[in-house]
């Protein structure tokens, strides 16, 4: 059939059924817009680029589906730069369509060119240069199909006006051609029985599972084998909820702001079992000091991962859910008795704890503790990044897999909120909270226009410290308390520019309004900022000092 | 150590620069680079000469792989092969030096391949260690500028590294 370029786009979203797109218009994209003006696909104006493209990220990964993303050409498509590096670090599926100018244009420096082709190399699993109206078909199916599969990641295709108008045969294929595309998916068998045998000999095995868990789907396997044979896990913050946190064998998150069990758990064990995980220094602590007892047998999809930062002794390239359910299979029963009694006791002698005063400053940890009582653990929470981010991993026990949406790889502060509202389209009827820090709230706050706009009942809870807090513990722990840019004082008042917004604003400032604000919160319609106020110099604890082994940890409060 | 690797991409635009930014971008030494056309229509072949150790170049390699478009990497370094590189030097020459360097041409089986005045055009082609050698013999006659193509490589024998069934993803899972 004939169309043009726009229409072949219209066509083949619904043919990938792709029922949202994050967006914002310009001159290069007014025939793409003009193509979906009648199309049922929902298109999601953000106030920002970068809101549209962490919006299409939170909804990716909350639903699994990849998030699609239009933008102008020039500005907006170099807004979109951030969005992609958050989503190549932290492995999630979206594919990004951006306006060009004409490929005769291509070069010349015309108005609004920008070489996004050339940009978005390093921080996209793949990008196209659209330059002939016949490639499209071929091209949007690669595009899903990359972004979908293997390890996931942003796809970019850039499309040069002359191509969105020019008319070409369309028919969409239905199956791609990619010869230097195809990711090992079984794991190797000779391998499995090897992990399998490790696993029988080992005494104080941990297993160690990140974001792959979760983007795999394999919760339920992974509770299998850790119950089978009664083994401990902890999670990256990218794993979180790919175990639940309320599990006697959970040990809740490990690295620099993980649990002293946990990380006490990796550092003698002698048998790693990382399961979609990555290594990453924030996990590792300093590398020469990491689980030098332990053997490790390495699960992951991406081969490049494995040996990238320690060296393997059982590498096993695959899908996690593929890999697990062969070696679930092979692993025997085991009670491991004396080694979860030696992490009951490091628990008891350093547990995740607080102390909220009636009359003092309300505690951050305490907000997030009311957060995660009064929607009984079954809130869905993105977050922004900082210390909120922390105590949030901390202290919101995740059950379920796709629950916990943050900026892992990247850490981009403005991230989160406008991410809540993809995860809140993602999952309409579903509470979801944003928890904010006053900083990184206002890298993004604009979206508040289009949270109103679309009337997306996100509950934002700011944890307000006055602070860019994370950089200020920093500071105090290891720059003598030179606090050096990171005052907050002059921040707007977030009650009223919510009103400003024509959403609700709530503010609380002492531990018995707490509770009641959320549950009005939720009572409430529509998106709420809820502003608490909370101790500006609280710290992040139990933390791993940089360059630091991770048995080496600051214990804070209660040491 | 350095490793000749054979990269087998498909031919495609900003191809190389997607190899070469890898590279810089994650801090690996490209030595030298060669990329031209190969038997199959649609497929290019860089020869990439990199400085690692053991680790480094299993990196290398496992990047590499990640690349859409790159189909296949052989390591020419660790079975026998043949190396070559083409270089051209122009070198002074006047009346006296023009036989003694004719010599060391002859020598080296190098050919002149542009006569002037005042200067040669000298063309040979080899392994490193020769073009070393006859740069090192030329150079108190006076080089005025030098080229070099880059090394290129082929295994000896009939096997080759043709694009073929073998995965190649997995290829470092055991
Ligand atoms: C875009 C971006 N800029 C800078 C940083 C560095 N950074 C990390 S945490 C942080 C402070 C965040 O402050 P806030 O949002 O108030 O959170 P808090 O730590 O106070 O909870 C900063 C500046 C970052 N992660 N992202
Ligand atoms: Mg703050």
């Amino acid at each position: 059939m004939k169309m043009t370029g726009a229409e072949m786009i219209v066509a083949a979203l619904q043919a990938e059924e792709v029922d949202v797109i994050f967006g914002y218009p310009g001159g290069k994209v007014l025939n793409l817009y003009d193509a979906f003006y009648d199309s049922s696909i929902q298109h999601y104006l953000s106030r920002h680029e970068q809101g549209a493209i962490h919006a299409a990220d939170g909804y990716a990964r909350v639903t699994g589906k990849a998030g699609v993303v239009f933008t102008t050409s020039g500005p907006g498509a170099t807004n979109l730069v951030t969005g992609l590096a958050n989503a190549y670090m932290d492995s999630v599926p979206l594919v990004v369509f951006t306006g060009q100018v004409a490929t005769t244009l291509i070069g010349t420096d015309a108005f609004q060119e920008a070489d996004i082709f050339g940009i978005t190399q390093p921080v996209t699993k793949h990008n196209y240069l659209v330059t002939d109206v016949n490639e499209l078909p071929r091209i949007i199916k690669e595009a899903f199909y990359l972004a979908k599969t293997g390890r996931p990641g942003p796809v970019l295709i850039d499309l040069p006006t002359d191509v969105q108008v020019a008319a070409g045969e369309f028919k969409y294929p239905s199956t791609v051609n990619i010869p230097g595309y195809n990711p090992t998916l079984d794991g190797h068998p000779v391998q499995i029985n090897r992990a399998a045998q490790a696993i029988a000999q080992a005494e104080k095995p941990v297993i160690y599972a990140g974001g792959g868990v979760v983007i795999s789907g394999a919760q339920q396997l992974l509770l299998e084998l850790a119950e089978k044979a009664n083994i401990p896990v902890t999670t990256t913050l990218m794993g979180l909820g790919g175990f639940p946190g309320t599990h006697p064998l959970s040990l809740g998150m490990l690295g620099m702001h993980g649990t002293y069990y946990a990380n006490m758990a990796v550092h003698e064990s002698d048998l790693i079992i990382a399961v979609g995980a990555r290594f990453d220094d924030r996990v590792t602590g300093k590398l020469s000091h990491f689980a030098r007892t332990a053997k490790i047998i390495h699960i992951d999809i991406d081969p490049a991962e494995i040996g990238k930062n320690v060296s393997v002794d059982i590498p096993i390239v695959g899908d996690v859910t593929r890999v697990l359910t062969s070696l679930v299979q092979k692993v025997k029963g085991k009670t491991h008795e004396a080694w979860l009694e030696k992490i009951a006791q490091w628990r008891r002698q350093a547990p995740l704890t607080y102390v909220q005063a009636e009359d003092a400053e309300v505690l951050p940890q305490y907000v997030i503790e009311s957060i995660y009582q009064v929607t009984e653990g079954e809130a869905l929470i993105a977050t922004e990044v900082g210390q909120h981010q922390m105590w949030a991993a901390q202290y919101y026990l995740f059950k379920k897999p796709r629950a916990f949406i943050s900026s892992g790889g990247l850490g981009t502060m403005g991230y989160g909120f406008p991410a809540s509202l993809g995860v809140q389209i993602g999952a309409p009827g579903q509470t979801v909270f944003c928890i904010a820090g006053d900083g990184s709230f206002q890298m993004n706050l604009q979206e508040l226009a289009t949270a109103v706009a679309y009337q997306l009942p996100v509950k934002v809870a700011i944890i307000n410290n006055h602070y860019l807090g994370m950089v200020r513990q920093w500071q105090e722990m290891f720059y003598g308390g030179r606090y050096a840019s990171v005052d907050l004082q002059q921040s707007p008042d977030f009650v009223k520019l919510a009103e400003a917004f024509g959403a609700v604003g709530l503010r609380v400032q002492k531990p018995r309004e707490v509770v009641p604000a959320i549950e009005k919160a939720l009572a409430t319609p529509g998106p709420v900022v809820i502003d608490f106020h909370v101790r500006a110099e609280e710290n992040v604890f139990p933390m791993v000092p940089p360059n630091s082994g991770i048995s080496e940890m600051v214990r804070g409060n209660e040491a | 150590m350095k490793h000749v690797l054979a990269v087998l991409v498909e031919d495609k635009p900003g191809v190389l620069v997607r190899v070469a930014g890898l590279f810089a971008r994650r801090g690996f030494n490209i030595e030298s680079l060669a990329v031209g056309r190969t038997q199959d229509p649609g497929i290019s072949r860089m020869t990439i000469e990199v400085e690692a150790d053991e680790r480094t170049l299993e990196q290398v390699e496992k990047q590499l792989h990640k690349l859409i478009n790159v189909l296949k990497i052989s390591n020419l370094t660790v079975e026998p092969s043949v190396h070559r590189e083409l270089l051209l030097i122009k070198v002074k020459a006047t009346a006296a030096t023009r036989a003694e360097i004719q010599h060391i041409v002859e020598t080296f089986r190098a050919k002149v391949v542009d006569v002037a005045l005042n200067s040669l055009i000298i063309e040979v082609t080899g392994n490193e260690e020769k073009l070393q050698a006859i740069q090192l013999l030329l150079a108190p006659y006076g080089i005025l500028e030098v080229v070099r193509t880059g090394k290129i490589a082929l295994l000896r024998g009939a096997k080759t590294t043709k694009n073929g069934e073998e995965q190649k993803n997995g290829k470092n899972v055991l």
